[in-house]
């Protein structure tokens, strides 16, 4: 205390000209860093699964059934983004078919293709499959059996190796299609719903529970019970329903089961608000002629951080799998859509074909542990505990 | 009993381990103890007053590692088996704690928790044991012993749950007795009825006691000895009479002169009156039923009337749950109220929150806690700047900083340190930082809602200056919440004595300490001054 004393400095001293810039971290969140990276296991996972996500944003540049680029007839064009209708390469149709055998001779004889590392995307049908569909991955045929498969396809040809035939990385699912492929679109479609529902019910979540903690009484009461109400509604059966009404797609879904999630974070927030909103510097806010609405931002709903990011991971993988779920069971996005609920039933209906289970599994097990991993190393970043002694 | 002291420890130290890093509460500490004798153990908070008494019984846990000896009748407590320790524990040695409101399990009754210590220590039959209860609630003063066998501790006032500990630590007449801050979280009225209680159950039983204290004043009352301790080290012992006579250290001279000094400033009864309030009326209804009727009141605040002038401290005292605080937050309209508040010439009364949130400029607000008061997640320069946003945002961001840059030099500390967090200051500093974040408004009104009850007796002592040097350079009226009549005397020109919601007394400084009219604050006064009880229907427990 002394030494503070004895310390004293003119105002405007050099000391004082370090206004904070944008992109400098705070002491407080640069040790935050510190603690997500001190935790091996999260911070890796957060890699992983930041490569796996981007990987997957690119689905279209990596497994499409359009060519990325043509250069036919000393034109360039890029099917990818484009549709030509056939009849620019002499055929008939308003829709290219570039995996067509006289299409693309057509191509290759007047200029070329360069394709993406798969040629099928999620709803491409392989006409030409070695085996009935579903057909096993192409690494676990046998020599015969590639051979046939090539002489039936290629005008019989006879000396046909596995090398000859378009590859299925991880096999085709009972229509046909590369399971590989509907994997790729699967799991963005998957991460891209989770993220999106986890957000926009995280926000309407902490925004309810943070009004309800925070002025407590006949708010508290009243919203509580309609909660209670609400949240004890068959969630399920309502989505049956409303599913066999409304055509189910994307947004469709993401409403429906926008109804019920956003419950699960009003509970926790509410409890850290009613705690938070008796502290001295939520009183001393209010003494400083602070609004109600500054006062919960800066003072509030800082101490629900913690608790709310605890429960943010569960909340994401519940929102994947409830699309997960309500894809096996049918009343999900729309049939054709690539989703790792279709996979897995598939995989449940074609038992003989475990590499469309073991493959589900796989994924869904793998993106949802990573999730969780993921949280942990958040939630520990944010630790006051931790940040603070 | 072989010969020696009853406790001798020799070269104790505790290291804490934490993390990477490593704290030595407690360092080469030695001291003895008579059977008899009372050794007051004297420090400011961190000192290691509390960790040394804990590791004489062994009750620190792993993170701590202890060294040294610790003699208790020539055994060393240190190196028994933990089964021999546990026969001690409860026995030979016995502790009571600073607070009465978590020692005591909330779902026993008191007969069954002083019950348990008699059994684990070989009490037998349960009609001796009630008999023995009974007895030791007794000597503990319990009114109707025997009625209160069944109650449970929620029932039982503060001074009263410690009194069923000191029973429960007497129960098996202990050799030794330690005591740590034991009367701390008390009333100072119950402070001195407890002290004199283990005074004389002290003399009668012949123990030894150790008394854990940050406070001179009851050393002074209680102890044959005195240790100083400082940053885990002992730096003076000595009798009573020779440390507090003659101080050898330094830090003991120190520690002797900072209890808060100095006068109130003198008043201009004619300067112009800041706050008026009349009849102010905090009730909060009793509501029972299916209907929610409101069957009565709790009147925290009940028909206070009060006046503040510029540059005068109207000092409020009375014990806890009078009412005070309560007072302080009705005065700045942080709770509804009835009764009329004119604040500067304007009735206040009647205005929204919405509508207060402009005048919330001239008027402030210190509490207690300077733990409590400043949110973790924000910088210092974001917790004084607060209420420059909401109330002068014309500022720009680098005037904003000049102004706090002031505002915490101002209040003693270096501008250099406002990118700072709380956690990284000492309690004294941040009770400094909230008081720069009340008076960056520049406010006619301050109310200090116990501004140095959380404080060391040096630090409390250095607010206080701080106080008085603010309110003489910028005119501040303060109303002045305090249970510690030195603080308020020091500050105050006015002194109102409340207690259930009602003022008891009222009236200029002087007249009250020199001549307090009514029964209750005279108890209040040499419970204060001279760590004295007061035998007196007046009084709380």
């Amino acid at each position: 205390m002394g030494a503070s004393i004895s310390e004293r400095i003119v105002p405007g001293a050099a000391g004082l000209q370090s206004p904070r810039r944008w992109f400098q971290l705070s002491p407080i969140n640069r040790r935050r860093l510190a603690n997500f990276r001190a935790n091996k296991r999260g911070y890796w996972s957060f890699w992983i699964f930041l490569a796996l996500f981007t990987i997957s944003l690119f689905s279209e540049l990596l497994a499409n059934d359009k060519p990325l680029l043509v250069v036919y007839r000393g034109e360039l064009l890029f099917p990818i983004f484009h549709d030509y209708p056939e009849e620019k390469f002499g055929g008939f149709l308003a829709q290219t078919d570039y995996r067509d055998a006289v299409i693309a001779n057509e191509i290759n004889e007047h200029g070329f293709m360069v394709w993406p590392p798969v040629r099928y995307s999620y709803r491409t049908i392989n006409r030409q499959l070695p085996l009935p569909a579903p057909s096993p991955p192409t690494w676990m045929l046998s020599e015969q059996q590639c051979a046939a498969a090539v002489k039936r396809y290629d005008r019989g040809r006879l000396n046909g190796t596995c090398s000859d035939i378009e590859w299925n990385w991880l096999g085709t699912d009972d229509q046909g299609r590369d399971v590989l492929a509907r994997l790729l679109y699967g799991f963005r479609l998957s991460v891209l719903f989770g993220l999106t529902l986890t957000i926009i019910s995280s926000i309407i979540g902490i925004a309810a529970g943070a009004v309800q903690g925070y002025f407590g009484g006949w708010t508290d009461l009243v919203s509580q019970r309609l909660i209670e109400v609400w949240s004890s509604l068959p969630h399920l059966y309502l989505l049956i329903i409303i599913s066999s009404i409304v055509t189910p797609s994307f947004l469709v879904l993401l409403g429906i089961l926008l109804l019920f999630s956003w419950v699960s974070l009003v509970h926790v927030v509410r409890a850290e608000c009613l705690r938070t909103r008796n502290f001295e510097y939520v009183n001393a806010a209010r003494a400083l002629g602070l609004s109600n609405g500054a006062i919960i931002l800066r003072h509030v709903l800082p101490n629900a951080t913690v608790a709310t990011l605890t429960f943010l991971p569960f909340v994401l993988n519940g929102s994947i799998t409830t699309l997960t779920a309500l894809d096996f069971l049918g009343f999900g996005l729309p049939p054709g859509s690539p989703s790792l609920g279709e996979l897995l039933l598939q995989g449940k209906s074609n038992l003989a074909a475990p590499w469309l289970g073991i493959t589900g599994f796989v994924v869904i097990a793998l993106m949802l542990s990573l999730l969780v991993f993921i949280g942990e190393a958040v939630r520990d970043a944010f630790d006051p505990r931790k940040t603070l002694s | 009993m072989p010969d020696g002291p009853l406790l001798d420890v020799r070269d104790l130290s505790v290291l804490f381990r934490h993390g990477g890093s490593s704290l030595l509460a407690a360092d080469g500490v030695s001291f003895t103890l008579e059977k008899g004798r009372t050794l007051g153990l004297v420090g400011e908070s961190g000192s290691g007053k509390s960790v040394t008494a804990l590791s004489i019984l062994r009750l620190l846990g792993r993170a701590a590692a202890v060294q040294g000896q610790v003699l208790f009748k020539g055994e060393d407590l240190l190196a028994c088996p933990e089964s021999r320790l546990r026969s001690i524990r409860g026995a030979g040695i016995t502790m009571v704690f600073q607070e009465p409101m978590t020692s005591l399990n909330p779902l026993h009754t008191i007969e069954r928790q002083i019950g348990e210590i008699l059994e684990l220590h070989g009490a037998r039959g349960a009609q001796k044991i009630r008999a023995r209860i009974v007895e030791l609630l007794q000597e503990v003063g319990i009114p109707d012993p025997e009625g209160r066998l069944s109650a449970f501790p929620h029932q039982l006032s503060g001074g009263q749950r410690q009194r069923v500990m000191i029973a429960m630590a007497l129960a098996n007449r202990p050799g030794l007795f330690i005591a740590d801050e034991p009367t701390t979280a008390l009333d100072v009225t119950v402070q001195a009825q407890i002290l004199d209680l283990l005074k004389k159950l002290q003399t009668r039983h012949q123990m030894a006691m150790l008394f854990i204290t940050h406070d001179l004043g009851i050393v002074r009352k209680i102890a044959d000895d005195v240790a100083v301790m400082q940053r885990g080290k002992i730096v003076e012992t000595g009798s009573v009479k020779q440390v507090f006579t003659s101080p050898r250290h330094e830090y003991t001279r120190a520690l002797l002169a900072a209890e808060p000094k100095g006068k109130p400033p003198t008043v201009d009864l004619s300067a112009k009156s800041i706050v008026e309030a009349k009849d102010i009326r905090v009730w909060f209804p009793i509501k029972r039923g299916l209907f929610r009727r409101t069957i009565g009141h709790i009147k925290a605040v009940d028909g206070v009337s009060l006046s503040v002038r510029e540059g005068e401290t109207v000092g409020v005292v009375g014990e806890s749950g009078s009412g005070k605080t309560t007072l302080g937050l009705a005065l700045l309209r942080l709770i509804r109220s009835e009764g009329a508040i004119v604040f500067l010439g304007r009735r206040i009364d009647s205005l929204k929150f919405r509508a207060m949130r402009p005048l919330r400029r001239d008027m402030q607000i210190v509490f207690q806690d300077p733990y409590g008061s400043l949110s973790p997640r924000l910088t210092v320069s974001d917790i004084v700047a607060e209420g420059l946003g909401v109330q002068r945002n014309d500022l720009s961001s680098s005037s904003r900083r000049e102004i706090v840059a002031q505002a915490l030099s101002d209040t003693g500390l270096d501008p250099d340190s406002m990118d700072r967090y709380p956690h990284e200051f000492s309690g004294g500093q941040r009770q400094r930082i909230a008081i720069a974040r009340a008076i960056v408004l520049e406010p006619k009104f301050v109310v200090l809602d116990e501004p140095t009850s959380a404080l060391d007796v040096s630090v409390q002592a250095q607010i206080v200056d701080l106080l008085r040097d603010l309110q003489k350079r910028r005119g501040l009226a303060y109303l002045f919440i305090s249970h510690d009549l030195k603080v308020v005397c020091a500050l105050a020109s006015e002194i109102i004595v409340m207690r259930d919601g009602k003022v008891v007394e009222a009236g200029p400084a002087l007249d009250l300490v020199s001549n307090p009219q009514s029964a209750y604050t005279r108890a209040l006064f040499a419970a204060a001054f001279d760590v004295k009880a007061v035998n007196g229907a007046a009084l709380g427990e």
